[in-house]
């Protein structure tokens, strides 16, 4: 994205952060020390992209500058360096297809040619009901599950060109598909469950107890991983969890309020499931 | 403190020392575009790479700082290959059209391209081009020739004050710009021009004008505010075609004002180039001779007192002890050069100088600021307070108009009576001067130039005895001239004498018709419709307020084009060289006044340069010592006085026009209008 393709957006007159937003906001530069409330830019600008449909207008970007005392041309830098800030509107929502190698390899091109079919447009548009915008983006680091699309803060791994027109139909119905890999995959696990370290030796008497003792059944160990993610998810904020996880409820994909943070790499159906 | 090898060279630096730093010392000369002496390190264009003994791969000098041992090799083939990549890779976005690029022949990338480029290309693929930024009418952009050396955003946050440039996208789709289209909105933009190593940023009025191997170079003073910037004038023929700031510490580093680089075209325009005499209500070109006739004709028979002089902001000093000489032979005591009307004290010489230097506002730990704007009035005086509040450590208190300075202040109140609280010790700001180890008070101009400047003058003083300001080796008394020649003026006692009239005493006498005779010595900014029923002899460079008043006028010379001695608001005199000649008739403006003193039959004694320079040293042995300064001797000075007069205000209105060279300009007139808020940039021609 040009800035000059940016400038020539409609821009809306202003902006400003919603009374929970600017809570949100107010505890986030908390965190840090006293005049060194810029290092919040990044935190504030993913909250105002949330507050303003998924995309960073202008005048929100002068608000983020004003609330943390930092140069307009300072949060401009910030916002247009990375991608996952969009300078102009997107639709509601916003498909990422991975075309990097790895995904490209197992077949990216065909959810390309799948939108494209599905809904017109070609990549980096918005349909005209503004309900879609595809774009192609760099990796995503789901490579073992690939190919892959993100759209809005969930992946989808393990499609194809007809499992992504079924995605597309699902969200055109107002259905919010299960996440993580749509062939029933469990996290990044062979496809065809384990295929290492099957048995498991009995432990010797002489040995000590610290050593590893349990199943290493890797679906249930992912399993008990998502679950930890959806109680903090669910329950309080916690500091670590920011952007992802706090503000995931502000979000008006209309996902259940205990999904857990999606770009985590624990996300397959089991854990979906347990969200459920 | 760290000894290192360069190039077998050993040399022991202070610590914190970059490698390029200690190249330089040595004459090792380094290549380098991010790099600039007065901006922060950002190290991103890596041609200063050079080979460090036991480091893996060439580091770049500029931000590898000295350590003990070190061993560096700039012309290894190691270090030239890195630089021969480098530059390849700097060349593969860079458009090669120099041949219509306005930084040819003056280009860092072009120079350093000769030596470290090759006679061809390697890249096969399509290059990048990036949209031209709109930054105003002074600096022309053609981004696609940037190389994203940063030192433009850099300087604009951290000398200019005006966090406007960034780099915006990322990778291949970076910009450096303002991302929204704005001008640049600073008083120091043109330095931009200067600090761009490659064309992208270039001067917008001097565009496509001249290349730099046709200018002829001179090195004078600039005129335009009382800082007495060094500047280098570019001709071409005679024609001033540009200014470029010379490097000076003490004054104004190597940066100058947007009014001082740009208003040289207004050196071109409005011209007097010939003498004119108002014949039936209408000035009428003349020759010299009837010029000198019609002023020795009204003259005749008028007594000394009923004549007047005022001499104007841009004269120099020899044009002013000519005038006064002239005066005194005329027996006139009724001369001024203050021509704002201000009244204060001039009996001590430290009670109008800016006594701690320009450079010495480095040292300066809290400033107090009365009355004064000095981002508009003397911006690089501006920079400095502002290079010294990014050190760390400075306050800064304003008494006067809250304006924005670049730099946080303290606003302590509008006007007077918070400058008496001051003197008297109630207020909070007088316990941090007592309490500084280098306090500093800048008076402005503006403060002077009222009815109650002589109280403001002396509870200045006051301020300046009780919070400590004068110590051993530190005075840190300050008043900010705003006009080159006033200091000048001073010095030389051009001032109403034994029963004189200052500049309000000689309009008002003119007004009432006390006063016959005025003359103007380049005086533009006083009322001239105040001058009633006198005969207004106009002698300057350009038909301003002075002229279209003027019964008689003279036409003299421009800064550019006379050897003029000016001395700036620290008392330090500089010397202006000619660099070309003035217009048409037009003469230098002290052998004007010396030709002109041979027909009123008061020859004055001095027929050259070298003369009337002796001259000035006879009045005041300052002019002995050019490019200082003298330090002034303390003393006592104003007149306490009722200090509840109005709220200061700054006398700069629009900071692009204040003289007659820059009112004459266009391109300060394009400023005026992109830059000075309306109420005050239209004129009446808007509509």
């Amino acid at each position: 994205m040009s800035s000059a393709a940016a400038i020539a957006v409609e821009q809306p007159e202003s902006f400003a952060f919603s009374p929970e937003n600017r809570a949100r906001a107010e505890r986030i530069v908390a965190k840090y020390p006293p005049g060194r409330q810029a290092s919040a830019v990044l935190p504030l600008l993913d909250l105002a992209q949330r507050q303003s449909d998924n995309w960073l207008p202008r005048a929100a970007m002068d608000h983020v500058a004003e609330f943390l005392s930092m140069p307009r041309i300072r949060v401009y830098e910030v916002a247009t360096f990375y991608t996952m800030f969009n300078k102009t509107p997107v639709g509601k929502h916003f498909v990422q297809i991975c075309t990097t190698t790895p995904c490209w390899l197992r077949g990216s091109a065909d959810l390309v040619h799948a939108c494209e079919r599905k809904l017109g447009i070609s990549m980096g548009e918005t349909t005209p009901d503004n309900q879609f915008t595809v774009i192609e983006a760099e990796c995503l680091g789901a490579c073992v599950n690939a190919p892959m699309v993100q759209i809005g803060d969930h992946y989808y791994e393990d499609l194809d060109g007809p499992g992504m027109e079924a995605l597309l139909d699902a969200l055109a119905r107002g259905e919010v598909p299960a996440p993580g890999s749509q062939i029933g995959r469990s996290t990044s696990c062979s496809v065809k469950g384990p295929t290492t370290l099957l048995h498991v030796p009995k432990r010797q008497a002489s040995e000590p107890e610290a050593a590893p003792a349990a199943e290493p059944d890797l679906a249930t160990a992912a399993a008990d991983d998502a679950a930890a993610t959806v109680d903090a998810g669910a329950g309080v904020e916690t500091a670590g969890a920011d952007i992802g996880t706090e503000t995931a409820d502000s979000g008006e994909s209309g996902s259940p309020k205990t999904k857990p943070r999606s770009r985590a790499r624990a996300k397959s159906k089991t854990d979906a499931g347990t969200a459920d | 403190m760290p000894k290192l090898t360069i190039d077998g060279m050993p040399i022991e630096v202070e610590p914190g020392t970059s490698v390029l730093q200690a190249c330089e010392m040595l004459g090792v000369e380094v290549p380098r575009f991010c790099y600039h002496d007065r901006l922060s390190v950002a190290a991103n264009c890596r041609m200063c790479l050079v080979e460090m003994e036991k480091a893996p791969k060439p580091v770049a000098s500029c931000a590898m700082p000295c350590s003990e041992g070190m061993v560096i090799k700039t012309n290894s083939p190691l270090a030239r290959n890195a630089r021969r990549g480098v530059m390849e890779f700097l060349l593969i976005n860079h458009p090669l059209d120099c041949p219509i690029c306005d930084q040819g022949g003056e280009c860092d990338l072009q120079d350093q391209a000769m030596a470290y480029g090759f006679d061809r290309g390697r890249y096969g693929e399509t290059k990048r081009a990036v949209k031209d930024k709109e930054l105003g009418p002074l600096i022309k952009t053609v981004m696609t020739r940037c190389i994203h050396c940063t030192r433009c955003i850099r300087f604009a946050e951290e000398i200019a004050g005006v966090p406007e440039l960034g780099a915006t996208g990322r990778g291949e789709h970076m910009e450096v710009g303002t991302y929204i289209e704005q001008a640049i909105t600073s008083e120091l933009s043109g330095n931009l021009v200067d600090v761009c190593p490659v064309g992208a940023l270039t001067s917008k009025p001097y565009a496509f004008s001249a290349r730099p191997w046709e200018l002829r170079k001179a090195e004078s003073i600039d005129v335009l505010d009382a800082v007495g910037s060094n500047i280098r004038i570019d001709l071409r023929g005679g024609e001033v075609l540009r200014v470029l700031p010379r490097l000076n510490d003490d004054v104004n580093e190597e940066w100058i004002s947007d009014k001082t680089r740009y208003a040289c075209d207004g050196l071109k325009r409005q011209r007097l180039d010939r003498p004119f005499i108002r014949r039936d209500g209408k000035l009428k070109p003349a020759s010299w001779n009837e010029a000198f006739a019609a002023i020795a004709a009204r003259l005749k028979g008028v007594p000394g007192e009923r004549i007047a002089a005022l001499a104007g902001d841009l004269c120099d000093a020899e044009a002013m002890v000519a005038l006064k000489d002239l005066m005194a032979g005329l027996g006139s005591p009724n001369l001024d050069c203050r021509q704002d009307g201000a009244a204060f004290d001039t009996s001590c010489r430290a009670g109008y100088l800016f006594n701690s230097t320009i450079a010495g506002i480095e040292k300066a730990d809290v400033i107090l600021l009365v009355g004064t704007d000095p981002r508009h009035e003397a911006p690089l005086v501006n920079a400095r307070i502002r290079k010294r509040y990014r050190r760390g450590g400075l306050q800064v208190g304003v008494i006067g108009p809250g304006v924005d300075l670049t730099y946080p202040t303290t606003y302590l109140g509008a006007g007077p009576p918070t400058l008496q609280e001051i003197a008297e010790g109630r207020h909070d700001f007088a316990a941090k001067l007592k309490a500084a180890k280098h306090p500093l008070l800048i008076l402005g101009a503006g403060a002077l130039a009222r009815p109650d400047g002589l109280a403001v003058q002396a509870a200045a003083r006051l301020v300046a005895e009780s919070c400590g300001l004068i110590r051993d080796g530190w005075n840190g008394y300050n008043v900010l001239q705003l006009a080159a020649a006033r200091v000048g003026g001073l010095d030389l006692g051009f001032l109403p004498g034994t029963d004189g009239r200052g500049t309000r005493g000689i309009l008002d006498g003119a007004g009432k018709g006390e006063i016959e005779v005025v003359f103007l010595l380049g005086a533009d900014e006083i009322d001239a419709s105040r001058l009633g029923q006198a005969f207004v002899i106009y002698q300057g460079h350009h038909g301003d307020r002075g002229a279209h008043r003027a019964d008689v006028v003279l036409p003299g010379a421009a800064y550019t084009e006379k050897n003029g001695t000016y001395v700036n608001t620290e008392g330090r005199p500089q010397q202006g060289r000619r660099a070309n000649f003035p217009p048409g008739e037009a003469r230098e403006d002290w052998t004007i006044l010396r030709a002109l003193s041979e027909v009123l039959g008061c020859k004055l004694p001095y027929d050259s340069l070298a003369q009337i320079r002796q001259r000035l040293v006879d009045a005041n042995p300052v002019f002995a010592h050019t490019d200082a300064v003298i330090a002034a001797a303390w003393g006592s000075f104003g007149q306490p006085g009722s200090l509840d007069g109005p709220p200061f205000k700054s006398p700069i209105e629009n900071f692009y026009m204040t003289d007659p060279i820059s009112r004459a300009s266009v391109t300060m007139a394009q400023c005026a209008e992109a830059f000075v808020s309306p109420a005050t940039g239209k004129t009446g021609t808007h509509g």
